[in-house]
């Protein structure tokens, strides 16, 4: 019963506070068109089955895979629980792309494209409403994988804060991804081509913070220097050092500003994809 | 409404719009003709802000379509050559949709949807999903939502593609009726369309306007416009071809019957004198005392007009 009462304060309620400021936002802040391509976006994961699938298979993974791999249940122990986060990007690498390939890349197929683009809204209001609706897929997606928070609290007494702090950093990741898959579906008509360029990229981006690559990059030699510089970007950008920061609880505000801004520029790379499109 | 100047549009080397000028004022429906890669598509696209213009200007209701985009695009309804719809929507949903992004107001949306629909006939697949429509409801659908929220100009891409004749003539009467308050262009390939709803036509060929005027100014071009045909009988028929080439109106004739008391022949009106042709046949007839059984004057044909002037040098 503590457990459950834990869970109600701890968790259920902070994604309330989310979801209502989302939805306030999304409300009054944002212009009527936004909205408007945010419904339309949403409903259409929903009458098809992309989003079950999706969340059956995400939930399918995540929670077998992250139990058999991290031996939580072995140990009993819930200080085990960090690992558990560690492994949801990889599975995102994935799932994100797989989220987010139509969005662009299925209004090219259509011819839909034209349509929108010779309404009077603004390029940034159809990016933004597309993305926001991808976004809420993945949130709850997250939101869906409660019953393993449950049954951490129910197996023991861990760090609910640390938890939390898990699942925002997971989120961040999640929309880094998107944001790339975003990109690439306004590139090309095919979804499948969107998939699988979206989760190679997925994947540098998220393996380019490995601290094995910033050693290599210290002792690259010789003729390898000319990789040098991708190498470099990548790691740069790699959002995996900004993820562990989160993942620890340390909200440091120099990780937030990292992905809103690695964010802002895929959008933005979005609409020029699009724009080149058209010429 | 709609002021082209000067339209270019190019695709790296090849030229697809070369030049295009035209102005549609509210009450006119321009159709616009032409043969397949022509620019008829890629001119509207650019009219309707989707492509930018290599070079060149539009302006819808005085607001430029690349610098008062939003303002341009909001007095325009446009249906695209492919009629393109969402397929996970119903036909209804989807036209609430556009309605909302066309900025109608909330409180009016069902109304515009509902008038949408009974102006397009869509009534009875309103709840269907987009997807299991046919080719002719699809099209109506995207009509649909081009009408939806009453614009000022509509550009419509071959709106009458992929229906069937009762369709295609409901269609035609209804751009002809919202022609009356709206400045519209439309495309076509079916030049009976042309003459059946527009008030003006442009001919289009190789990205340059090559014709534009009245239907009936178009027509008065064709090569037969103006030709008469003569049947008359009279003792005097045979001889009258040598009487006939003497008029100043005539520059040809073609005998296309000739029996012993009568003849049929077909004669070419020279240059400039088409309305004269037929009384001074008519006089000659009288003279040799001809009775003329009959005396028809042929109206230019579009579809000729269209071929004589839209051929490649390599069928010349």
């Amino acid at each position: 019963m503590d457990a459950f009462i834990t869970l109600i304060l701890e968790f259920a309620i902070p994604t309330l506070i989310v979801s209502a400021i989302f939805v306030a936002i999304l409300f009054f802040l944002l212009p009527r068109e936004v909205r408007t391509i945010f419904k339309r976006e949403l409903k259409s994961y929903f009458t098809s089955p992309i989003a079950y699938v999706l969340f059956i298979v995400f939930l399918g993974i995540s929670s077998t895979l992250s139990f058999f791999f991290t031996g939580v249940l072995e140990g009993g122990e819930a200080d085990l629980f960090l690992p558990y986060f560690q492994y949801l990007p990889w599975y995102l690498v994935l799932i994100a792309p797989a989220v987010g390939m139509r969005l662009w890349s299925e209004e090219q197929r259509l011819g839909t494209l034209e349509l929108m683009l010779t309404m009077p809204l603004a390029p940034w209001h159809a990016i933004l409403g597309k993305y926001l609706a991808a976004a809420v897929v993945l949130f709850a997606m997250l939101v869906l994988s409660f019953p393993i928070v449950w049954t951490m609290n129910f197996l023991g007494d861990p760090d609910n804060g640390v938890i939390m702090a898990g699942f925002v950093a997971t989120f961040f990741v999640a929309l880094c991804f998107l944001a790339v898959t975003s990109v690439i579906s306004a590139i090309t008509r095919s979804q499948l081509v969107a998939l699988l360029v979206s989760v190679a990229l997925c994947m540098m981006l998220w393996l380019g913070g490995l601290p094995h690559l910033s050693e290599l990059l210290m002792n690259l030699k010789g003729g390898w220097l000319v990789f040098w510089p991708i190498l470099k970007l990548v790691n740069v950008i790699g959002v995996m050092p900004h993820f562990t920061e989160l993942a620890k609880g340390v909200l440091g505000l120099r990780d937030i500003v990292f992905f809103l801004s690695f964010i802002t520029f895929c959008l933005f790379a979005t609409s020029v994809a699009i724009r080149l499109k058209r010429a | 409404m709609i002021v082209v100047e000067n339209l270019h549009k190019h695709f790296g080397s090849k030229v697809a719009v070369d030049g295009v000028s035209f102005t549609v004022k509210k009450g006119e429906v321009l159709g616009f003709l032409g043969p397949n890669g022509a620019g008829k598509s890629t001119t509207m696209r650019m009219v309707t802000g989707f492509l930018p213009p290599t070079l060149g200007r539009v302006t819808i209701g005085g607001a430029d379509i690349e610098e008062n985009e939003i303002e341009a695009k909001s007095k325009i309804g446009y249906l695209p050559e492919a009629a393109p719809l969402y397929s996970d929507m119903t036909v209804e949903g989807f036209l609430r949709f556009a309605a909302e992004m066309r900025r109608v107001p909330a409180g009016e949306i069902t109304a515009a949807v509902n008038k949408a629909i009974e102006t397009t006939f869509l009534e009875p697949v309103r709840h269907q999903s987009v997807d299991t429509l046919s080719k002719g409801y699809r099209h109506r659908t995207c009509f649909a939502q081009s009408i939806i929220h009453d614009p000022e100009v509509l550009i419509l891409d071959e709106p009458t593609d992929g229906l069937d004749p009762n369709q295609k003539q409901e269609i035609r009467q209804l751009i002809r009726r919202m022609g009356e308050t709206k400045a519209i262009i439309f495309s076509t390939h079916i030049l009976e369309e042309v003459e059946a709803s527009c008030t003006r036509a442009i001919i289009i060929d190789r990205g340059r306007v090559i014709a534009d005027g009245t239907p009936a100014e178009l027509m008065a071009k064709a090569s037969n416009a103006g030709i008469v045909t003569l049947r008359a009988s009279g003792l005097a028929g045979s001889g009258i071809k040598a009487e006939l080439e003497k008029l100043s109106a005539v520059a040809s004739v073609e005998v296309i019957k000739s029996e012993e008391n009568g003849i049929t022949a077909r004669i070419t009106p020279a240059k400039g004198k088409t309305d004269k042709l037929s009384s001074a046949v008519f006089g000659v007839c009288k003279d040799k005392n001809l009775t003329v059984d009959e005396l028809r004057v042929e109206e230019g044909r579009l579809d000729l007009l269209f071929r004589e002037i839209t051929k490649t040098d390599a069928d010349k």
